[in-house]
C-alpha cells in the first residue's frame, strides 16, 4: 500500500484538567475510508480540530505523504489537502450554494468568478452524485442537503483527505445511504477520508479500518470492520461489555393517550391527516416513518404545541381542549423534544433554569409569582445526582453539557413528576451505547410503573428493541401498525414507502 | 499574530472587570483628544473629577442627573434581556415628561399630584413602547428600526405642541406652561436639587433586579430573551412576555422623564433630555443587563457630563468631549463583551 495519505503521531491535548487526547496515533492512506469510534467525550472531535488546525496539540507531529507539517489554522489544513465536515455546519444561511461555495475564493480580478464556479460544482457532483441547485438559499436546504453542500466545498477546495464528524447523527436512515455512495465514490477516486460515528452497524459497513479511542487514548484498531461484530467493537469503545436491555412481557393496562380523528393544516411540514391512536398503559408505542411525513405534526399536537383543526385527544381519559403546554402537563404528559439544544433546553442559561421551565408556575417551583429559588436549586441538585447527570453542578450554563447528559436532564425533569405518559422524539439520536443504553432502562422502568409511552423515531433497531406495537407513518396518516412480535424490519420498511397502505 | 478562541466558560470577575476594562480604554482613547485640543490631560481629568464628585453639592449633583439615566438605563436592561431591542427609551422619555406635565400643572394636592404624574408619565412610556413591541408580535417588524424611529416622531411632536397649542403664554418662548408649585417634587437636602425621583431612581434598580432574579415574569423574561423556541415549548407565552416586556421598559423610561419634569425642569422644553435615552443604553451594557449595575454605570455617565461642561470651562475643551466619552464607551464596551465569548491567542508566524 501507498505512503500514508496523512499521519497522526503522539497528539496529546488538555483542556485544562481533561485530558482530550492522550498520545494518538493515527493513519489514512489514499483511497481508504477509516473509521474513528468512541463514546461521547472520548476525544474524536478535538482530535480531528487538532488535525484541522483548529487546536495547537500539546505534543505530537502531523505529517502529510511523509512530511511534517505545521497547521496552526483552518486555512493551513485547507492549503494542506484537508477538509472538515463539522458536526455543526459552517454555512451562510442567506447566501446562494454557489455563493457558499465561492466564499473566500477570490476568482479573476478579484471578482467572483461564477461560471468557474459552476462548472466545478457540477464537476464534482456528476462524479460523486452529490447533486445541489446553485441558486436556492442554504436557509432552503433541508440538513441533508446541507451536509452535502459542506462535503461539495471541501471537494470544491481541492481536499484530499475529508473528516467527517457524526455526519450521519443529523440524517435520516434514507439519506444515509446517498451519503455512504458519495463516500465510497470518493474514497474510489483516491481520497482518504475520516469518518467518526459511534453507531456500529454504519462503521462497518462502511470503513476499511477503525481506530478506537477511550478517554482519548487509542483503545485499539480493528482492521476488519466488516468482519468484527459489533459486540467486539462496543466493548473497546466502552471498555466493558454492553447487554442489550431486555422488555419483559408488559400487562397493558387502561389506555392514557388517545387521538381519534385528529388533523392539522398545511402549516409548515406534512400535516395530519385523520389520525387515530390510542397508548395504553404499561406500554410503549413506536411511531415509525422516514423523517417529515407528520411525525413532527404528531409530537406538535401531543405536546401541545399545535392545536389540531379537527380531531379529539384524551389524555388519561380527561379531553384536551386547549392544546397548550400547561394543559397537557397539568393533565399527566411528559414531553421530551426532538431538539434537545433548541427546543429542550436555554443553552445559555443555568442547567436549573432548564430543568424547572416547563413547571416554572406550578406550586413547586414558585408562588404568587415570585420564585422559590431554594426549591428550584433543590430539585435541580436531586436529579442531578439521581440521574448522574454530569456536571459541576445546577449552575453549570446548560449549553456546556455533552448530549448524552443533556437527554438525562431533560428526562429528569419530565420523570420526575410521575407522568401517565410519555411523549419522546428521537429518544438518543446523537448519543453514545452507554448513555443511549441509560434511555432505554429508564423508559422500560417506567413502563413497568405503568406509563404508557410513545417514541417516535427513525431508528428501526431500536424500536423493535423498546416497542410492544409499533406504528408507522406516511403522507402524514397511519399506514399500519404492528405488533412487536410481528414486526421485522423489512416489514416495517414496507409499510413505511406506503406500499402495504396502497395495496 | 493572535487570533480569538472561543472560551468555554467566563470567569467570575470578568463580570466586574470588563465595565472597568472598558471605561478605563475610554479614558486613554479620549485623552488624546484631550491633548489635541491643547490642554493637560491629568488636568482636564482632575477638573471634571472635581466638578462631579469634588464636594457634596457637587455629588448631589452627580446624582441629579444619573436619576433619569439610571431609569431609562433600567428600561433598555429589562428591554434587553427579553431581547426586546427597545432603542426608543427617548421618545419613551419625552411622552413621560409631556404627560406629567401635563397632569402636573392642574392644580391639586401635592401628593396627589405627584402620584399621578408618575402613572401619567409610566403610562405614556409604556404606551409609546407598546408601539414597536406590537409591530413586532404582530407583523414581524425590526423592532430596532420601528423603535428607534419613533423617537423623532415623538420628538417633533412634542416641538409642534410647545410651539403650537401648548406654548407657555406667559413667557412667549416655545416651552410648555411650568406644572403647579405643590406638584414639583421635595427637595431632599436643602440647599440642592437632590429630589424625590433621585431616591425613587435609586429604590428602582434594586425592585428591578428582584423582578428579574426572583419573579416568574424575570424568569420568563430572561427565557424568551434567550430562547423563545425553549420558552414556547415549556408554555411561556413568548408574544406576551414581549409585551409585558415592553410595557415595563416603557414606564421605567417615562418615569425618567416623570422625574426631570417634577424634580429637575418643571416644565417641558426641546431640550428636556440631553439623550438621556440613549444614555441608557450605554448603560445598561456597561451593567451588563444587571439592573444592579446600572446605578454605578449611570453615575459614572453623569459625572462624564457634568464633569465635561467644568472642563469644558476651566480647559477650553469642548463639553461635546462628553458625547465622546458616552460613545466611546458604548464601543469599548462592545469590544470587551467579545472577550466574554473569546479569547485571545497568540499564534507564532507560520512556519
Ligand atoms: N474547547 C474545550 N474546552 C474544554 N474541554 C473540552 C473542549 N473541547 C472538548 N473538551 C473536552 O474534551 C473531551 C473530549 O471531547 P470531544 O473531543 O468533543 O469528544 P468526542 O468528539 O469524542 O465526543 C471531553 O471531556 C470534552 O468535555
Ligand atoms: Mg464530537
Amino acid at each position: 500500500m501507498s505512503a500514508p495519505l496523512i499521519e497522526m503521531r503522539g497528539i496529546t491535548k488538555s483542556f485544562g484538567a481533561v485530558k482530550a487526547n492522550e498520545g494518538v496515533n493515527l493513519s489514512v492512506a489514499p483511497g481508504e475510508i477509516l473509521g474513528l469510534l468512541g463514546e461521547n467525550g472520548a476525544g474524536k472531535t478535538t482530535l480531528m480540530n487538532v488535525l484541522f488546525g483548529a487546536y495547537a496539540p500539546d505534543a505530537g507531529e502531523i505529517l502529510i505523504q511523509g512530511k511534517p507539517v505545521r497547521i496552526t489554522s483552518s486555512a493551513d489544513a485547507l492549503a494542506a489537502g484537508i477538509g472538515m465536515v463539522h458536526q455543526h455546519f459552517h454555512l451562510a444561511p442567506r447566501l446562494s450554494v454557489l455563493e457558499n461555495l465561492l466564499i473566500g475564493i477570490p476568482g479573476r480580478s478579484g471578482g467572483i468568478d461564477r461560471a468557474g464556479g459552476l462548472a466545478r460544482l457540477s464537476d464534482i457532483s456528476r462524479r460523486h452524485g452529490l447533486t445541489l441547485d446553485p441558486d436556492l438559499p442554504v436557509s432552503a436546504l433541508s440538513v441533508g442537503e446541507q451536509q452535502r453542500l459542506e462535503i461539495v466545498k471541501a471537494l470544491f477546495r481541492g481536499a484530499r483527505l475529508l473528516i467527517l464528524d457524526e455526519p450521519t447523527a443529523v440524517l435520516a436512515p434514507s439519506e444515509v445511504d446517498g451519503l455512504f455512495s458519495a463516500l465510497r465514490s470518493m474514497a474510489a477516486q483516491g481520497l482518504g477520508i475520516i469518518f467518526i460515528s459511534h453507531k456500529l452497524n454504519e462503521v462497518r459497513a462502511l470503513t476499511h479500518r477503525c481506530t478506537v479511542l477511550r478517554h482519548g487514548r487509542v483503545a485499539g484498531r480493528v482492521d476488519d470492520p466488516a468482519n468484527t461484530t459489533s459486540a467486539a467493537m462496543a466493548e473497546l469503545m466502552c471498555g466493558h461489555e454492553i447487554v442489550p436491555p431486555a422488555r419483559g412481557p408488559s400487562t397493558p393496562g387502561a389506555e392514557v393517550l388517545t387521538l381519534d380523528g385528529i388533523s392539522t393544516s398545511r402549516h409548515s411540514g406534512t400535516p395530519l391527516r385523520d389520525i387515530s391512536l390510542a397508548v395504553r398503559a404499561g406500554e410503549i408505542l413506536g411511531i415509525a416513518g422516514v423523517s417529515g411525513n407528520g411525525q413532527r405534526a404528531l409530537a406538535e399536537v401531543i405536546s401541545g404545541t399545535r392545536s389540531p383543526d379537527a380531531g379529539r385527544m384524551t389524555i388519561a381519559g380527561k379531553a384536551v381542549t386547549r392544546f397548550s403546554p400547561r394543559e397537557v402537563q397539568a393533565l399527566g404528559l411528559g414531553r421530551i423534544p426532538e431538539d434537545r439544544m433548541t427546543t429542550g433546553l436555554v443553552t445559555n442559561l443555568p442547567l436549573a433554569d432548564s430543568m424547572v421551565l416547563p413547571r416554572i408556575g406550578t406550586a413547586a417551583f414558585s408562588s404568587k409569582g415570585l420564585l422559590k429559588p431554594d426549591a428550584i436549586r433543590a430539585f435541580a441538585e436531586e436529579q442531578i445526582k439521581a440521574y448522574d447527570i454530569r456536571c459541576p453542578g445546577p449552575m453549570t450554563r446548560a449549553g456546556a453539557l455533552s448530549g448524552g447528559n443533556l437527554q438525562k436532564a431533560l428526562l429528569a425533569r419530565e420523570l420526575a413528576f410521575d407522568p401517565k405518559v410519555l411523549i419522546v422524539s428521537q429518544p438518543t439520536r446523537g448519543l453514545d451505547i452507554g448513555a443511549a443504553r441509560f434511555i432505554h432502562e429508564k423508559f422500560l422502568d417506567m413502563r413497568a410503573k405503568g406509563c404508557g409511552i410513545i417514541v417516535i423515531g427513525e431508528d428501526l433497531e431500536e424500536l423493535l428493541v423498546l416497542c410492544d406495537r409499533i406504528a408507522v407513518m406516511y403522507e402524514g396518516r397511519i399506514a399500519g401498525t404492528l405488533d412487536s412480535a410481528d414486526a421485522t424490519i423489512a416489514r416495517l420498511g414496507l409499510l413505511m414507502t406506503g406500499a402495504e397502505g396502497r395495496a | 499574530m493572535f487570533r480569538l478562541e472561543v472560551r468555554t466558560s467566563t470567569p467570575a470577575w470578568f463580570n466586574l472587570a470588563l465595565p472597568l476594562l472598558a471605561v478605563g480604554a475610554t479614558l486613554v482613547l479620549c485623552s488624546g483628544l484631550i491633548a489635541l485640543a491643547g490642554a493637560g490631560v491629568l488636568e482636564a481629568y482632575g477638573v471634571m473629577f472635581t466638578a462631579s464628585f469634588g464636594d457634596s453639592y457637587a455629588i448631589t449633583e452627580t446624582l441629579v442627573r444619573a436619576a433619569p439615566i439610571i431609569f431609562t438605563g433600567l428600561a433598555v436592561a429589562v428591554a434587553f434581556r427579553a431581547k426586546f431591542w427597545n432603542i426608543g427609551a427617548e421618545g419613551q422619555l419625552l411622552a413621560g415628561a409631556v404627560a406629567s406635565c401635563f397632569v402636573g400643572a392642574i392644580p391639586m394636592p401635592g401628593v396627589l399630584a405627584i402620584l399621578l404624574m408618575a402613572i401619567a408619565g409610566a403610562a405614556a412610556g409604556a404606551a409609546v413602547a407598546l408601539v414597536p413591541a406590537t409591530l413586532r408580535v404582530k407583523f414581524k417588524v425590526d423592532d430596532v428600526v420601528s423603535s428607534l424611529l419613533l423617537n423623532s416622531v415623538i420628538y417633533y411632536a412634542l416641538m409642534a405642541l410647545i410651539e403650537g397649542p401648548w406654548k407657555d403664554s406667559f413667557s412667549g418662548y416655545p416651552i410648555s406652561p411650568p406644572i403647579e408649585d405643590s406638584a414639583s417634587f421635595p427637595v431632599l437636602l436643602e440647599g440642592t436639587r437632590l429630589h424625590l425621583g433621585v431616591i425613587a431612581a435609586l429604590i428602582a434598580a434594586p425592585l428591578i433586579w428582584f423582578l428579574i432574579v426572583r419573579t416568574t415574569l424575570g424568569f420568563r423574561i430572561r427565557v424568551t430573551g434567550e430562547s423563545p423556541e425553549a420558552a414556547r415549548y415549556g408554555g411561556i407565552h413568548v408574544e406576551r412576555v414581549l409585551i409585558s416586556t415592553a410595557l415595563l421598559s416603557g414606564a421605567l423610561a417615562g418615569l425618567a422623564g416623570v422625574g426631570e419634569v417634577g424634580g429637575v425642569h418643571f416644565q417641558v422644553m426641546s431640550d428636556i433630555s440631553p439623550g438621556y435615552g440613549y444614555s441608557g443604553i450605554v448603560v445598561a451594557m456597561l451593567a451588563r443587563l444587571n439592573p444592579l449595575g446600572v446605578v454605578p454605570a449611570a453615575i459614572f455617565l453623569a459625572a462624564v457630563m457634568t464633569g465635561a461642561e467644568a472642563m469644558s470651562r476651566a480647559t477650553g475643551v469642548p463639553a461635546f468631549l462628553s458625547d465622546v466619552i458616552q460613545g466611546t464607551a458604548l464601543l469599548a464596551m462592545l469590544v470587551a463583551l467579545l472577550f466574554t465569548a473569546y479569547r485571545i491567542r497568540r499564534v507564532g508566524a507560520a512556519a
